[in-house]
């Protein structure tokens, strides 16, 4: 076992981006993920990669592109506007099919909004923030220890999909320290025989592009595309369960939500009432079957987000709205204390609560 | 049974809040604790609030957030308003008594003035009011040890900084001896 280390989250998930292979950073200052670019500049050097704080957001996600273009693993990080403005970037990455790591380390909006935590980019992260049909692998560490590993699944899964991956974390995940066992993951090698390597290096050229004017074959692309996606909806969902064996009533929530409701949860418990807790660890794809697996138990559930209301949806999608579902939510970057969740619980409990 | 301890440390930034939070949450992963160390952070890096959470354990940790803390260590009188009620029963009010002037009592809760200011100026640790309150913290709460707390300050700190380890544990010899 590997000694543990107290780090900041956004450190500890630089180390982890840099452990799975990652030499190439880009990036451009945001709190509150500034850490993560701190990090990056002060290592890089030292093990022969580049950081580089571009002029602009947008110039960064498009030094990403040319990066994972050349069969490299790059990433970049930021915060909510920031990621708005990356955007376009990747929409440009997912009809492209490059591989790579953006890291939205969220604070409260719209527009540019505060500096404290949030989840208010839920949507932006899982139904695209970008132009077109496309998905983003995004997955939501809840610890310190999960910023770390998430990096090496985050690069893992986009290389082995040809799919850019999202690590959506919030102001808490980035600022907290909590001691790190730095793991020395493996780091699987794709072949990449698509990238622009040069033609002494592969037959013919390899052209990197989104663009196409035949619609049939812009088409045949997406449905190429979804067609992978599927896969990764069948093989790629990870969540975590927490005392639902047998639960009466089902939180789902993730991330910094997810830790103050387990708090909740330890209280409920003690006063006897049966609470358990799905934790979406990949927010897309989205732990379906578990919810429905859980529909068929339990008699209600809470979706615990930092935003008003977005998650939800996919709850209620999910269950076919089998069960009633319920909302505790605190937008702007106000965190819901354990009490707010206890008391959704007891309200729901005593029929009071009212359905999303 | 479990044992958690939440310790919130607030006061003015630039007095060293996030350090000796460190220094705690530091004590706590060195005895194989789980902790947990989470700062306010933004625009307030000097001059404006600072407060930081920090929780032990010996079970893995929830919220990393202390709205109600077992422990308080206030370095301002905003800190103490804002979070004197909000202090747990059977808890402790750690204060610096040269900065606050405060007529608020609770029978509930241990309430522990220590001039830590004025008795980092008197011995020549300026800028150390916050270990010496941290050592005061630690005498009466028994949160940690002394000898804890400074074995994970000397590996905490830098051998090329070894000046900066003797003036920190001069400090918070002062304030546990207080």
């Amino acid at each position: 076992m590997a000694e543990k280390v107290l780090m900041k989250g956004n450190e500890a998930l630089a180390e982890g981006a840099i452990q799975a292979g990652c030499r190439h950073y880009f990036g451009y200052p945001i709190t509150p993920q500034t850490e993560v670019a701190a990090y990056m500049a002060k290592r890089m050097p030292k093990i022969g990669g580049t950081f580089l704080q571009a002029e602009s957001e947008v110039a960064a996600i498009n030094m990403v592109i040319g990066t994972a273009s050349c069969g490299y693993r790059a990433m970049t990080s930021s915060s909510s506007p920031g990621i708005s403005l990356k955007s376009e970037g990747i929409s440009y990455m997912a009809g492209c099919e490059l591989p790579a790591l953006i890291v939205n380390v969220e604070r409260g909006g719209p527009g540019l909004g505060g500096i404290q935590p949030s989840q208010s980019d839920y949507f932006q992260a899982t139904k695209g923030g970008g132009h077109g049909d496309y998905k983003l692998i995004v997955l939501a560490p809840a610890s310190v220890q999960e910023m770390y590993s998430m990096a090496f699944k985050g690069f893992d899964l986009a290389d082995k999909y040809r799919v850019p991956c999202m690590i959506l974390a919030d102001g808490t995940m980035g600022q907290m320290m909590e001691p790190v066992e730095l793991i020395e993951g493996e780091v699987k090698k794709y072949d990449k025989p698509w990238a622009t390597t040069g033609t002494a290096t592969h037959e013919g050229r390899n052209i990197i592009n989104s663009l196409s004017l035949s619609p049939a074959q812009l088409e045949q692309w997406n449905k190429n595309r979804y067609d992978r996606y599927k896969i990764i909806e069948e093989n790629e969902v990870m969540f975590e369960e927490f005392m639902m064996d047998d639960a009466d009533y089902c939180i789902v929530a993730f991330g910094i939500a997810a830790r103050v409701s387990k708090n909740a949860i330890m209280t409920l418990r003690n006063k006897g009432i049966k609470v358990g807790m799905i934790r979406p660890i990949t927010l897309w794809p989205f732990p379906k079957q578990a919810l429905i697996n859980a529909s068929k138990k339990v008699k209600a559930f809470l979706s615990v987000e930092l935003n008003m209301g977005q998650m939800i949806d996919d709850v209620k999608l999910a269950i076919n709205c089998s069960k009633p579902v319920y909302f505790c939510g605190r937008t702007g970057g106000v965190i819901m204390s354990p009490d707010e969740v206890i008391k959704s619980i007891e309200d729901i409990e005593k029929g009071v609560a009212q359905e999303w | 049974m479990p044992k958690t301890t939440k310790i919130l440390i607030a006061g003015f930034g630039g007095q060293g809040i996030l350090f000796s939070g460190k220094a705690l949450a530091y004590t706590g992963l060195k005895n194989d604790m789980e902790v947990s160390w989470l700062p306010s952070y933004g625009p307030e890096m000097r001059g404006g609030t600072a407060n930081c959470s920090i929780t032990v354990s010996d079970t893995p940790i929830g919220s990393p957030i202390v709205d109600k803390p077992d422990i308080l260590i206030a370095m301002n009188k905003p800190s103490l308003e804002k979070y004197f009620y909000e202090t747990e029963k059977g808890g402790y009010i750690v204060y610096d008594s040269s900065l606050i002037i405060t007529q608020a009592t609770r029978d509930d809760v241990i309430t522990i003035g220590i001039p830590a200011t004025k008795l980092a100026s008197d011995n020549g640790l300026d800028g150390l009011a916050n270990m010496i309150i941290m050592g005061k913290t630690i005498k009466e709460t028994n949160v940690f040890s002394l000898d804890q707390v400074k074995n994970s300050l000397s590996q905490m700190v830098p051998a090329k900084k070894a000046e900066l380890l003797e003036k920190n544990i001069k400090a918070i010899e002062l304030g546990y001896n207080y």
